[in-house]
């Protein structure tokens, strides 16, 4: 098996599987890979509180492998609750660590996903 | 805790050993373990099992002599030395350098014409059809005044489709050309009669038809000689005499004979109609999937198909994430090709066939073996629905 335990489980039981629905998103962000024509889709909601731009939710669709699949769905996961500045430092290193590894080949994969975040926060701050 | 069930659907990727294989195999390894090449009785005697197995064999496959089967290490293995063999010594006595294939075979063929590129060969690849199947008009235009060797696959190993190599084989040896079929998907399934046959070359392996793993087969036609052009096969290795000079190498005595058992199981099973109730399984399955589930399509030609091959091919979900949904609900199948399956790239087969790389990541292979129940398919039938549905709802595709 080419994937850990805690892949295999991001992958087959994902958590915050999109889209977000009832009242709609307030940004979305997509990244398309060019080389293996996976597609990456974050939702975003955001609250001001205190001054601070909090992802209160966020939810996610994947088109691709295993990999793909499973972090996405961390990064969901590690950028929930956090403001708009901190989610944006979350590194694919971050979402590699937190599942425990990915296969050399599919390393690339959590890059992705990081970047779908980072383009929906993108996209909130310029409809904001 | 309940037991899960495990229903095995990748049987052309490889098979079990049917027990009786191993239960004429397993003497030879223990108790009787001599050399083939030795003068002592243990040796005479594994040299009889091997001559025997080689008559079997021959006799099954309607070859003229014997002798004219190589055993080797496997399908790999008897492609490249029936590819490699003839072009170097066809070249090196100029009867030309040009090479024609087609362009979904598999990787032990398409990468051994790769290398022959680098050595200096031309090779035409001749593309197959949307249905994956190899149009013998095709291979007429692409042969040249030069043209020394045809290689074609007899049953495509991912989308199952049956070629027109009997056709091809004439035309190549009207024309002085010789022919050479990867059969390792369709020997001891599909009848093959060599004596009406203008096959020069076939390879075929054992563990596809519930044989050992790590033997095939190469036949050579009156041992690699044409009237008209003498010898047209060399050795790749170089040893001991083995195998008419061929293979050299200590003959795998258990797995020789464990191959010979197969082949006539397979008779067997011929006679019991196993072929024709694992085709009413693939056709009920097919038809099923069509119906029930949304978006979902046929890869290569739905009749001019193995009868145990089931190829289909789901929008806007991975071959990949499928396949490991389904591993998760016990039921093991394949993206494609078994070899390829941990190589992230879309399969050359299914882009063959005309579709863009997102199409061939979306396919999926299914094959039936001899203990797949009517049941088991049914239950298939259900849990790919499920995977399916629960796959599409992570994908972005689907809204």
């Amino acid at each position: 098996m080419p994937y850990n335990e805690k892949v295999m489980d991001y992958f087959l039981n994902p958590k915050n599987v999109g889209p977000i629905v009832n009242g709609g998103a307030d940004a979305i962000g997509k990244i398309k890979s060019s080389d293996c024509e996976d597609l990456f889709k974050i939702y975003l909601k955001v609250k001001r509180m205190k001054n601070k731009d909090i992802i209160s939710d966020i939810k996610f669709q994947t088109y691709g492998c295993a990999a793909a699949i499973a972090s996405t769905s961390m990064v969901t996961v590690l950028a929930k609750g956090k403001t708009l500045e901190e989610a944006e430092k979350i590194t694919k290193e971050d979402v590699a660590k937190a599942l425990g590894g990915l296969p050399s080949e599919q390393m690339h994969c959590s890059n992705f996903g990081v970047d779908a975040l980072r383009e929906a926060i993108k996209n909130y701050r310029k409809a904001h | 805790m309940v037991k899960h069930r495990r229903i095995y659907l990748d049987n052309n990727a490889t098979t079990s050993i049917d027990p009786e294989v191993w239960k004429v195999m397993k003497p030879y390894y223990l108790k009787n373990y001599g050399n083939p090449s030795s003068l002592h009785s243990m040796g005479q005697e594994t040299r009889k099992v091997i001559e025997d197995s080689r008559k079997k064999i021959a006799d099954f496959l309607h070859a003229k002599n014997p002798e004219e089967i190589i055993f080797t290490g496997g399908g790999t293995e008897s492609d490249n030395m029936a590819i490699l063999g003839t072009a170097r010594k066809m070249k090196r006595e100029n009867h030309g350098n040009h090479l024609i294939t087609s362009n979904f075979e598999h990787a032990a063929v398409q990468n051994t014409f790769k290398h022959l590129i680098e050595e200096g060969f031309e090779v035409t690849e001749v593309p197959v059809d949307s249905e994956g199947i190899i149009h013998v008009e095709d291979i007429e235009n692409a042969i040249r005044s030069n043209t020394i060797l045809i290689s074609v696959m007899y049953v495509n190993n991912e989308i199952g489709t049956i070629q027109p190599v009997e056709e091809i084989a004439a035309l190549a040896d009207s024309k002085g050309i010789i022919f050479h079929t990867d059969a390792v998907q369709a020997f001891g399934k599909i009848p093959i009669n060599l004596s009406e046959s203008k096959i020069h070359l076939l390879s075929a392996s054992a563990h596809k038809i519930y044989g050992p793993k790590g033997l095939g087969l190469l036949y050579m036609r009156n041992k690699g000689t044409l009237p008209k052009i003498g010898q047209f096969i060399e050795p790749i290795i170089f040893g001991g005499g083995h195998e008419f000079g061929m293979r050299p190498s200590t003959e795998n005595v258990p797995e020789i004979l464990g191959f010979a058992k197969a082949v006539e199981l397979a008779e067997k099973s011929w006679a019991e109609k196993e072929p024709e109730r694992q085709k009413l399984l693939r056709d009920d399955f097919i038809k099923w999937v069509l119906e029930n589930i949304p978006d979902s399509s046929l890869n290569g030609h739905p009749t001019k198909r193995m009868y145990n091959n089931i190829a289909l091919r789901f929008k806007h979900i991975g071959g990949e994430s499928l396949l490991l949904y389904l591993d998760k609900e016990g039921i093991e199948v394949s993206t494609g090709s078994a070899c390829s399956s941990h190589f992230k790239g879309p399969s050359h087969v299914i882009l063959a066939l005309g579709l863009k790389n997102i199409g061939a990541k979306e396919s999926l292979r299914i094959s039936i073996g001899k203990s797949i129940t009517k049941e088991d398919m049914e239950y298939t039938k259900i849990k790919l629905k499920e995977c399916i549905a629960r796959l599409r709802k992570i994908s972005p595709l689907t809204n």
